[in-house]
């Protein structure tokens, strides 16, 4: 029962090893030298982000606002627009970081983010998407669960479209495939079209 | 497609069967004690835990305590008893896992078990191991609304044809992790929490674990069925419920009409009520919103206190449970009505013909949830 | 006492991660949330543990911020009446 002949991945990106792939092409490559809190704050600068409040987030909701400004310029979507992301970490770093305080003065501002579906708020405020949102946690990449998952809910008329992927971070190791599926594109929403993105490294 | 709430089973401080727990709520005892903690000035604060020794002797029967993390513990027993009672295919049933946070303590200080463990992916392994589940588990982790999204997608899945039974698990414990947090928020309450009441000051935490077998097989007798379900996020803040109700508001009229129901058509309302000024107040303009205010609402806090990723699971059942058996249960420790909109808050236990019944949840990252039950009699 | 001013200028610069602020940027009568410095309820909830951390100030009560956090001249005044450090 194939039926998600009718939706397609409108747009692609990836953030891995200080570069940002707007679907294959190289959009910005920084030196693979600089440390990941760099890496961030010079990607905001050079995307000319424009969104003083990424500075208040944690490191998940920085690469997920990234990723999903950088994903959804210049398209066309509704607020009906659903999230569903994934990742094998959950909110790892920043919990460390909360776990830390603890001995000490625990930061409100930290413990926000201990819930790894915070940065789906955090994309859902920047481009007001009030819409379906789902924070799954796998041990690796699924495109099965996410085609699946997203597929539900885009037949079953819960969101217009969806914005699907990985937003994996541990100890400032990042990786990120995030996805626009709606009725526009050329590639078919489908799980080996989904893999290959993901496998898909610049050489 | 019916999407029936079969076998169920919570484990918390008010017991360790689902007809224990309703035991307790009929009796209006609460699971919230004073604990001490030399993190808080008075030298202590309320809280549902559970006993350590006790689940300990309730776990061997089915296993080796020493060899599993206390929330391990709970959810396995949870897990077990569900399967007890069906003769189910473990090659074709999914098992889909809900918490916050996990055995997240074992980051810091991990004694008698690796740092790994910690780790959602590694809940999920045990749980999935110990009874030898082949479906990959799904494991929801969405804030304060998992437990009752993880219900929401069994669903979704059962319709869309992926599997025919879902094992549906939920648990978080009371951590010193998250009340460490919840203090830094200023929202722990100095009292055991007193939901939609004027003087409510703050949550209580709770830690619970629950089991729920979802299913399309028909069943004969009285059936509850998830009728509608519907998640929309406030698009406002990440940590404040919005002004407006804006995002339940929108869930509620998304869960209706997708059961082809109008407001006035609900029984029943189960409530997220947390006892927060903020967020009862939010639940109060989006059930006003929705023409709900005449309906009669429970808060299953002052019970429980918040039970993080078991709360909306805990509180699924127990509205299926008050379908079936035609009961309002009391919103406990509820005294004057503390928000700026009227509500209908059930303050005595009562008998009274219920057919469908709303269940709502809201929790950080601005979502929210709404879930229709209704009962159905298949001869 | 304007150097406590300043101090807590930068302090809140940091704690707040304002990022795109500077100290000049900050006049001592704006006011700190709505349409002032925009800042929102963690950011009212980071303010009580920098009065903590660096006044050994304690707030019980959220509610006493709404009366200190009002402006950097409010917030001055309270601390030089109520530090501890």
């Amino acid at each position: 029962m194939d039926r998600a002949k009718n939706h397609f991945i409108t747009n692609s990106i990836r953030i891995k090893n200080e570069e940002i792939f707007l679907k294959k092409d190289t959009i910005l490559s920084l030196d693979s030298k600089i440390d990941f809190s760099q890496f961030l704050k010079d990607s905001y600068k050079k995307l000319a982000l424009n969104y003083p409040k990424y500075h208040k987030m944690d490191s998940l909701c920085k690469l997920g606002i990234l990723g999903s400004t950088v994903l959804l310029r210049g398209q066309d979507f509704k607020a009906n627009t659903a999230l569903v992301l994934s990742n094998a970490s959950s909110s790892h770093d920043v919990d460390i970081k909360h776990m830390q305080s603890m001995e000490s003065i625990v930061s409100p501002a930290v413990f926000v983010y201990t819930l790894p579906n915070i940065v789906l708020g955090e994309i859902s405020i920047k481009y007001k998407l009030q819409s379906e949102n789902v924070f799954f946690i796998e041990d690796k990449f699924n495109a099965d669960l996410l085609v699946d998952y997203s597929e539900t809910i885009l037949n079953s008329g819960k969101a217009l479209s969806v914005v699907c992927g990985w937003i994996e971070l541990k100890n400032d190791q990042y990786d990120v495939l995030l996805c626009l599926v709606s009725n526009n594109g050329e590639i078919p929403f489908t799980k080996e079209n989904l893999e290959e993105l993901y496998r898909f490294e610049n050489e | 497609m019916n999407i029936l709430l079969q076998e169920d089973i919570i484990i918390s401080p008010l017991g360790f069967s689902t007809s224990e727990n309703l035991k307790a709520i009929k009796a209006g005892n609460s699971g919230l004690q004073f604990h001490e903690n030399s993190r808080f000035p008075n030298g202590g604060f309320y809280a549902g835990i559970l006993d350590a020794s006790l689940l300990a002797d309730n776990f061997s029967v089915i296993g080796d305590s020493t060899k599993f993390t206390k929330l391990e513990q709970m959810m396995l027993l949870a897990t077990q008893s569900v399967l007890n009672n069906n003769e189910l295919d473990l090659s074709e049933t999914a098992l889909i896992i809900s918490s916050t946070k996990g055995n997240i303590d074992l980051l810091g200080n991990s004694k008698n078990f690796s740092k790994d463990r910690a780790s959602l992916n590694s809940l999920a392994r045990v749980i999935q191991e110990f009874f030898g589940f082949k479906l990959k588990p799904i494991i929801v982790s969405n804030a304060c609304i998992s437990g009752g999204l993880a219900v929401a997608i069994a669903k979704r899945f059962i319709q869309a044809g992926k599997f025919n039974n879902a094992i549906v698990v939920a648990g978080d414990l009371v951590s010193d992790f998250v009340t460490s947090g919840f203090q830094s928020f200023q929202a722990l309450s100095a009292t055991p929490c007193k939901p939609f009441s004027k003087n409510r000051d703050g949550i209580s935490l709770g830690e619970a674990a629950a089991a729920i077998l979802v299913s399309n097989n028909k069943r004969e007798g009285t059936n509850i069925s998830l009728f509608g379900d519907a998640s929309t996020n406030d698009a406002n803040h990440i940590s404040a419920p919005s002004r407006t109700g804006e995002g339940l508001y929108k869930s509620i009229q998304q869960a209706l009409k997708e059961s082809k129901l109008s407001a006035s058509e609900i029984d029943y309302l189960s409530a997220h009520g947390t006892a927060t000024i903020f967020n009862d107040e939010m639940e109060a303009v989006a059930f006003n919103r929705a023409a709900l205010f005449h309906v009669p609402v429970n808060s299953f806090k002052g019970f429980y206190g918040h039970t993080l990723g078991a709360s909306a699971l805990i509180e699924t059942i127990l509205t299926k449970h008050s379908l079936i058996n035609n009961e309002l249960y009391p919103s406990l420790n509820f005294e004057e009505l503390g928000v700026s909109k009227p509500l209908n808050i059930v303050q005595k236990f009562e008998k009274k013909e219920l057919k469908t019944a709303l269940k709502t949840a809201s929790g950080f990252g601005g979502c929210n949830l709404a879930m229709i039950l209704k009962k159905s009699f298949n001869g | 006492m304007s150097d406590l001013r300043t101090e807590l200028k930068q302090s809140i610069i940091e704690q707040l991660n304002l990022e795109e602020l500077t100290i000049e940027d900050i006049d001592n009568d704006d006011s700190l949330f709505g349409d002032g410095l925009g800042l929102d309820s963690i950011d009212a909830l980071e303010l009580i543990v920098l009065l903590e951390k660096d006044y050994g100030i304690k707030l019980t009560d959220p509610n006493q911020g709404k009366e200190i956090f009002i402006s950097i001249n409010k917030m001055a005044e309270y601390i030089e009446s109520h530090r501890t450090k």
